[in-house]
């Protein structure tokens, strides 16, 4: 047994006991214990002596260098590629790099691009670019001016590298631990200098190692392993249909069961506090609950369908009208036309969701993987009739979002305040959601019926295309407003065409919709990208040469589906039974094109055996992390084009868990290259837009090799090994 | 009623309901936490351990069936194929949020103590029961045949 773990985690737990009295620890820095002599402080006040620059930047006197992380770290990389560009221009080594993880505090750590504190949007390394390489260039300067005054040397002639600063003439040198102190006494500059991006020595290296560390021996910390004193385990009973409310509860049995601490009524639903987990789940599993089932207990996803496409008849809300579309559709007898039908999905993030919050003297605290700083310190506030900055957040790992646990009312982190207010005593709360109640709770990427119409010209050019796509606001719109969220990717569409009409309409159900990795263009992705394959094989042209043809203006779209189609040998011969498809798209300013090869097995069904896949994301920060996003990214999208799909059935979900909410698994995984188109633009995000390509890239391979179009996902078991 | 097995080498007693999954032994009585909780079911595969060397879901294993027996969790491995899958996973990076990587773990570490130079198809035979939902599949792939060329080259050596 692993010695200095289990002495750590003791550590841990003696000092979870004074957490009330305000010394909070190992714990913050990103979830992960460290050794056993401890790290002292919390988040930004840590260093004895040492140097804490500016909100992102601390120089220890044993020579460390701690990063604080303003996006929290759910698998994305983003530890590590925060990491690289505050490295690079400080001229850190990189082995003496750790991180920690922000405060909730949204002056200092907002997402520039959004406003408010909240990682999404694939927008991490490009809203912390400019500000990530400003704060490491501004502590190198401290740290050449602290030489310059002690070693009475012109800064000109000092230099930095790996950690340690060097005067050149001489050969004397330091490291940034022993001048720490002396840094700490140097003005902050208000000008830095940032290096020429020919001179980077960590960003765009191929491999370094992580930062997001103690995945490998069991050792980090997620919210599920936040054990403090005294503290419960809650579950919720919540209504099983959408809209449904509680009628009645006999809790009796329950409450007589044994470590049942308290039945609650709130908001969500019926709360029971319990010792342990598996006490608390049998005693949900006896009370007798008579839930109002709400007036959406008779509809379904089948019921839904019918009544999208028949709305998708109508006219929508004009997101994007150029030329006559509906004037040349009208008059054309040769209009071809085909309906797309995507399901709800759920993000079914690995650890299914859970916080854990504590009333201390004058607010609240919470633990948990939080991805939306801001709001939850809102919501969490007004449960308790708090201001916001009385709410303390401690920001642990994620296991996975995909945009799951980012929510505009907070979910479940206001479900654990309100149970925490409704037990009032100022014990640690642990919400455990198990895998059926984070698979039914709604929040899924919506439903949606795409119709689209399109008039090939004589020489086989798309002269008109509309499309109207029919499904729930995520941003809760009136009917007849657009929602950015539902066009994107489709608003947006590169292709050159004439006459061009993109209409949108929005309903309103009582299951939440949420965004889901790469939000609008999961689904704007598959009918545009299906739907061009479909009009080049009518047209009896090349998908890429006619993508091509129709993308002069786009270059970076261009480049990236010409780097996927050479690299995969598109258009030459296959093996027997292999065939290949293609797709392009931007989403989140990064262009993604891949092409999926299957192979017939000798059941008859097909297996993705291989994915080519080539990215533009402008400066290529970490092309490990970028390859490994586009890899799981792939994956991602995987699983809802061959298996996942949640059903509604007398307004319940029917699908609980793993054996019917079906995931890809090892042997249904391709092979993936990634390629990486080389660039000086800034960087964009890749954690989204990996995913939205692969599901119209199958299945227009799927086509090539049955001649059958695949327009309703997913396309299911029938077809796959 | 108390429950006495081995767990990670040491001997250990535990006073539990005999119905509790040892899944929650290990973690709510425990506080070992390397071990996951993702589906309650023994279709994820995050809660795998090693009872009696072979891997088991933890989730829907009652304590009480452990009686007597070996118990082994991801802070307790240290075979030299443990050690060499963990190195690959850092040296590969292999994992995303790593939620599911003690399971992916402890059935790679049988695997390769079964068959030490697996084929694609004993990888997929192995792994498929250890779901990702951040797809690091091929890195595990890669990660699992890493490890077994640098554990050959010691054998070797
Ligand atoms: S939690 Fe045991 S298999 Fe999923
Ligand atoms: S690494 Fe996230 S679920 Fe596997």
């Amino acid at each position: 047994m692993n010695q200095s773990l289990s002495l750590s985690r003791r550590l841990f737990l003696v000092r979870g006991a004074q957490a009330t009295a305000g010394l909070t620890l190992g714990l913050a820095l990103s979830g992960r214990v460290l050794a056993a002599d401890g790290y002292s402080g919390a988040t930004t006040k840590s260093v004895e002596q040492g140097l804490e620059a500016n909100a992102f930047v601390s120089l220890t006197p044993d020579n460390r260098v701690i990063i604080t992380m303003k996006h929290m770290e759910m698998g994305q990389g983003t530890y590590t590629g925060l990491s690289t560009i505050v490295a690079e221009e400080l001229d850190a080594a990189w082995e003496q790099v750790e991180v920690v993880a922000a405060p909730a505090d949204v002056e200092r750590y907002k997402n520039t691009i959004v406003g408010m504190q909240i990682t999404g949007g694939s927008t991490a390394i490009a809203n912390s670019w400019t500000q990530m390489r400003e704060a490491g260039a501004a502590v190198r300067q401290m740290l050449l001016a602290a030489a310059s005054a002690e070693w009475k040397v012109p800064v000109a002639e000092l230099t930095a590298k790996a950690g340690e600063v060097i005067h050149t003439p001489s050969g004397r040198r330091a490291t940034f631990g022993a001048l720490s102190a002396a840094a700490a006494a140097q003005p902050v500059p208000d000008k830095v200098t940032l290096k020429d991006p020919k001179d980077f020595t960590l960003v765009g290296k191929q491999m370094l190692q992580r930062k997001d560390v103690g995945k490998t021996d069991g050792s980090a910390i997620f919210t599920l392993d936040v054990y403090w004193p005294e503290m419960l385990t809650a579950v919720v009973a919540h209504p099983p249909t959408f809209g449904g409310k509680l009628k009645s509860v006999d809790a009796t049995a329950a409450r007589a069961m044994p470590g049942v601490e308290a039945v609650l009524e709130i908001p969500s639903g019926v709360a029971v506090l319990g010792k342990t987990f598996w006490q608390a789940e049998q005693a949900r599993k006896a009370l007798k609950i008579e839930w109002d089932a709400g007036n959406w207990a008779d509809q379904s996803s089948e019921k839904l369908i019918a009544e999208y496409r028949a709305l998708a008849q109508k006219p929508g809300a004009e997101a994007r009208s150029e030329g006559d579309a509906a004037g040349i559709l009208a008059s054309s007898d040769k209009v071809l036309e085909a309906e797309y039908v995507v399901p709800f999905l759920a993000h079914a993030a690995m650890e299914p969701m859970n916080c854990v919050l504590q009333k201390t003297a004058d607010g609240v605290e919470l633990w948990y993987g939080c991805q939306a700083q801001t709001l939850d310190q809102k919501n969490v506030a007004a449960v308790f009739g708090l201001t916001p900055d009385k709410v303390k957040i401690n920001t642990l790992y994620a296991g996975g979002s995909f945009g799951r646990r980012a929510t505009f009312d907070g979910n479940y982190v206001t479900e654990t305040a309100e149970i925490a207010k409704a037990y009032g005593k100022p014990v640690p709360i642990k919400l455990v959601w198990t895998r059926e109640d984070d698979t039914r709770d709604g929040r899924y990427r919506p439903l949606y019926v795409h119709r689209v119409e399109a008039v090939l010209d004589d020489k086989g050019s798309i002269s008109a295309w509309r499309q109207r796509v029919v499904g729930q606001s995520i941003m809760g719109l009136e009917p007849q407003v657009v929602d950015r969220t539902t066009v994107e990717g489709l608003r947006n569409i590169p292709y050159a065409i004439p006459h061009l009409r993109i209409e949108s309409l929005n309903t309103s159900l009582p299951v939440a919709p949420h965004w889901w990795r790469s939000v609008g263009s999961t689904h704007n992705a598959f009918a545009i990208e299906c739907f061009m394959d479909e009009l080049a094989h009518k047209a009896g042209r090349d998908p890429v040469e006619m993508r091509l043809e129709m993308l002069k203006d786009h270059p970076r779209h261009s480049a990236v589906l010409q780097l996927a189609a050479d690299k995969s040998g598109w258009g030459k011969p296959l093996p027997e039974g292999h065939f290949q498809g293609i797709a392009v798209h931007e989403s989140f300013s990064s262009y993604v094109a891949q092409v999926a090869e299957i192979a017939r097995q000798k059941n008859g069904k097909f297996k993705v055996v291989k994915v080519v896949c080539a990215v533009d994301c402008g400066i290529a920060v970490n092309p490990d992390v970028i390859r490994a996003q586009m890899e799981g990214g792939i994956g991602f999208g995987l699983s809802p084009l061959m298996y996942s799909a949640i059903t509604i059935v007398d307004g319940r979900a029917v699908e609980g868990n793993f054996d019917g909410y079906r995931v890809i698994r090892m042997s249904d995984m391709p092979a993936v290259e990634v390629h990486i188109v080389p660039s000086a633009e800034p960087p964009t995000g890749v954690g989204e837009p990996g995913t939205p390509v692969i599901a119209p890239a199958v299945a227009n391979a799927l086509f090539a090799a049955t001649g059958k179009r695949f327009r309703t996902l997913p396309i299911g078991a029938d077809y796959f090994v | 009623m108390p429950v006495n097995f081995t767990l990670n080498g040491q001997p250990q007693t535990v006073d539990a309901d005999p119905a509790t999954p040892l899944l929650w032994v290990l973690r709510d009585h425990l506080q070992l936490t390397g071990t996951k909780y993702g589906c309650g079911i023994a279709q994820c595969g995050a809660c795998t351990v090693h009872l009696n060397g072979q891997p088991v879901r933890s989730c829907s294993l009652p304590v009480s069936a452990v009686a007597g027996q070996q118990v082994a969790t991801i802070e307790g491995v240290d075979s030299p194929a443990a050690k060499a899958l963990q190195k690959a996973w850092e040296d590969l990076a292999v994992y995303q949020c790593g939620y599911c990587q003690s399971g992916q773990l402890m059935s790679a570490i049988n695997l390769l103590e079964k068959k030490p130079q697996p084929t694609d198809a004993d990888i997929d035979q192995y792994m498929s029961g250890n779901i990702c939902r951040c797809a690091t599949y091929t890195r595990i792939r890669a990660g699992i045949k890493h490890a077994a060329s640098e554990l050959a080259v010691e054998v070797k050596a």
